[in-house]
C-alpha cells in the first residue's frame, strides 16, 4: 500500500548514487590510472599501481596497521566485555548513567579529544609532573608521542562500538543462569567464560567489526599521538592524496584496504553464524 | 512484566576496569577544561576572550556553522522522506538505498574523504564550503535517515489507516498525520546531523578550499604545533557546544528510541 510512497526516497538515492557510489567507482577507476605530471591523473590504463603497493615499505605499513587495528580490536574486546559485565550488573538507576558515560565522548569530536589527551601526556602536563614527583624520569619528549599512546588513543576512541553491543547483549541475558552457576560452586571467571561468554558471542562479532574496520584505516590518531615513525595504512593513504600528489597509488592502496576489510568482516561474521547454529 | 530481581555483581576487577577506564576517558578532558579556566593558578576568563578576539578563529566558526546549518537542513530534508519513502515498502528503491547507507557507515572514512575528493576533481568542482556542504550530507543522511526510521517503526499504523478510511488523500495523510507524528524524530535527526558537520575533522580536511577552514581543521592545524591556554579554551567551548546539543537530544528521546531499536 505504500508503493506509491516509495518516490519520497528517490532524492536520496540519486544523493548516494551522486556522493557515494559514483566516487567509489571513481576510486577503482583512478587505481588503474597513471600519475599525472602536476598531480592529478591521466587515464593510461595499467595495474602498476597495485604492482607498486607490495613493495617492501608498503607491506611493512600494512602488516603495522594490521597489528595495530588487531591488538586495539583485541583490548577493546578484553576491557569492553568486563566494562559491560559491570555496566549491566550495577543498580538499575546507574546503568543509564554508565550507558551516557561511555556514549558521550564517542559523540564529542575527536581532534578534541585527542587534543586533551596530549594536554594530559605532554611536555610539562600533570602526568609528566606527577611520575616525576614520584621520582620516575621520563624523557618528555618521546613521553608525548609514542605507540602505547596510539594505542591509549585507539582504545578509548573505539571502546564504544565494542562496549554498547556488549551491553545489549548482557540486557537481554538470562542472570538466573548466573545464580544457578554460582549455586553449582562455580567461580566468577569460570562463570565468564562458561555461562556468560557463549550468550555475548554475535555482539562480540559485530562489535569487533565496528571497532576493526575504522581502526584499520585510522588517520587522525596515528598522526596526531604516534611519533614519526608510527605510520599506518590511513596515514599512507592521506601522504599520497595531500603531499605526495600520487592519487593513482593512493586509490590502489584504498581498494586493496576496501578489500581486506570485507574479508576479515565477512570471516568474521561467517564464524559467528557457524557457531551460533549450534 | 514483574519487578526484575537483582543482577548477580560482576567481580570487583571488572567494576575496578569499569572506572579506570572512565577516568582514561574524562581526566583528560577535565585537565583541558581546567587549563582554560586558570592562570597561573587563578580562574580567569583571559583565555576565551583571546579566542573570541581571534579573526581567523572567528571567521572558521563562522565557517563551521555555515556548513553544519546547510548541511543539516538538506539531509534532514532527504533524510525524512527516504524514511518514508522505504518504510514498509518492498521496492528495488529501498533495496538500493539500505546497502548504499550502510556502506555510508561502515566504510573507513579516509576512503570516503579520497573518493569525494577525486571525483570533485574529476567533475571540475573548485574545493571550498560547497564541497564541504555535499561531503557533510553524504555521511549524515543514514542517520537522519534510522532517526526517523525508528520513529516510524514505532508509529501507530491505524492512524494512517483511519485518516484513510475518513477519505484522505495520500498527500494529506503525510502532511495531516505522519509529519507531525515524525516531528521530534526530524528535529532530531537535524540535530545529530548538525553535530556530525560541526565535529568533522577528516572529511572536511580532504575536501576543503585553501583558506576556507572549519574550527575542527584549524584546531588539527594549531595543535600540530602544539598545545596553549587559548587552544584549551577554544577545545572546551567546542566541547561543551556538543555537549549541549547531546543533552537536548538526549531530552528529544531521540538517543533512546536509536538505542532500543537495536
Amino acid at each position: 500500500m505504500n508503493s506509491r510512497r516509495s518516490g519520497l526516497s528517490l532524492p536520496a538515492l540519486f544523493w548516494f548514487t551522486g556522493f557515494i557510489f559514483i566516487p567509489l567507482l571513481i576510486v577503482l577507476a583512478v587505481s588503474l590510472a597513471t600519475r599525472g605530471i602536476y598531480g592529478g591523473f591521466a587515464w593510461d590504463i595499467s595495474f602498476a599501481n597495485f604492482q607498486r603497493c607490495f613493495s617492501e615499505t608498503y607491506l611493512g605499513i600494512f602488516f603495522e596497521s594490521l597489528q595495530v587495528a588487531s591488538i586495539t580490536t583485541l583490548m577493546c574486546a578484553v576491557i569492553g566485555t568486563l566494562m559491560a559485565w559491570a555496566m549491566a550488573t550495577a543498580a538499575p538507576r546507574h546503568r543509564y548513567f554508565y550507558v551516557c558515560a561511555v556514549a558521550l565522548p564517542f559523540l564529542t569530536n575527536l581532534v578534541i579529544r585527542i587534543y586533551a589527551i596530549r594536554v594530559f601526556v605532554g611536555f610539562e602536563g600533570p602526568l609528566q609532573s606527577f611520575l616525576m614527583a614520584l621520582g620516575i624520569a621520563v624523557d618528555p619528549f618521546s613521553f608525548s608521542q609514542n605507540q602505547w599512546l596510539v594505542y591509549y588513543g585507539m582504545v578509548t576512541t573505539y571502546l564504544p562500538f565494542m562496549v554498547l553491543p556488549l551491553y545489549g547483549a548482557f540486557e537481554k541475558f538470562d542472570f538466573n543462569l548466573v545464580e544457578a552457576a554460582q549455586d553449582l560452586g562455580a567461580g566468577p571467571w569460570r562463570i565468564l567464560f562458561s555461562v556468560i561468554l557463549p550468550n555475548l558471542k554475535r555482539a562480540l562479532i559485530s562489535g569487533a567489526i565496528l571497532v576493526f574496520v575504522p581502526a584499520m584505516g585510522e588517520y587522525v590518531i596515528p598522526d596526531l599521538l604516534g611519533g614519526a615513525k608510527n605510520m599506518l595504512l590511513g596515514n599512507l593513504i592521506a601522504e599520497e592524496f595531500l603531499k605526495a600528489r600520487d592519487w593513482p597509488l593512493g586509490s590502489a592502496i584504498s581498494i586493496l584496504l576496501i578489500a581486506v576489510l570485507l574479508l576479515v568482516a565477512s570471516a568474521l561474521m561467517k564464524f559467528g553464524g557457524e557457531k551460533h547454529g549450534h | 512484566m514483574a519487578i526484575e530481581r537483582v543482577r548477580p555483581a560482576a567481580p570487583l576487577p571488572a567494576k575496578i576496569l569499569l572506572w579506570l577506564v572512565l577516568s582514561l576517558l574524562y581526566v583528560p578532558i577535565l585537565v583541558m577544561i581546567l587549563g582554560s579556566v586558570l592562570d597561573a593558578g587563578i580562574l580567569t576568563p583571559k583565555w576565551f576572550l583571546q579566542v573570541f578576539d581571534d579573526g581567523v578563529l572567528m571567521s572558521a566558526l563562522g565557517n563551521s556553522l555555515l556548513v553544519a546549518l546547510g548541511a543539516s537542513v538538506l539531509s534532514t530534508f532527504l533524510g525524512t522522506f527516504a524514511a518514508i519513502g522505504i518504510f514498509r515498502s518492498k521496492s528495488k528503491i529501498r533495496w538500493a538505498i539500505e546497502g548504499l547507507s550502510v556502506i555510508s557507515l561502515i566504510f573507513p572514512e579516509i576512503v570516503f574523504a579520497l573518493s569525494l575528493l577525486s571525483w570533485f576533481f574529476v567533475l571540475g568542482l573548485e574545493l571550498g564550503l560547497t564541497t564541504v556542504m555535499i561531503a557533510h550530507v553524504s555521511f549524515s543522511l543514514s542517520y537522519v535517515m534510522m532517526t526517523v526510521g525508528a520513529r516510524l517503526a514505532n508509529m501507530d499504523a491505524s492512524l494512517e489507516d483511519a485518516a484513510r478510511d475518513l477519505g484522505a488523500g495520500e498527500m494529506e495523510i503525510l502532511r495531516s498525520v505522519i509529519l507531525p507524528l515524525l516531528k521530534p524524530a526530524i528535529t532530531g535527526g537535524f540535530i545529530l546531523s548538525f553535530l556530525l558537520s560541526f565535529d568533522d575533522f577528516l572529511i572536511t580536511y580532504f575536501v576543503n578550499g585553501v583558506g576556507r577552514d572549519t574550527l575542527p581543521v584549524k584546531l588539527y592545524a594549531a595543535m600540530k604545533m602544539g598545545v596553549s591556554p587559548k587552544l584549551h579554551a577554544l577545545s572546551t567551548m567546542m566541547f561543551f557546544f556538543t555537549v549541549a546539543l547531546l543533552w537536548v537530544l538526549l531530552k528529544s528521546q531521540v538517543l533512546k528510541a536509536l538505542l532500543d531499536r537495536k
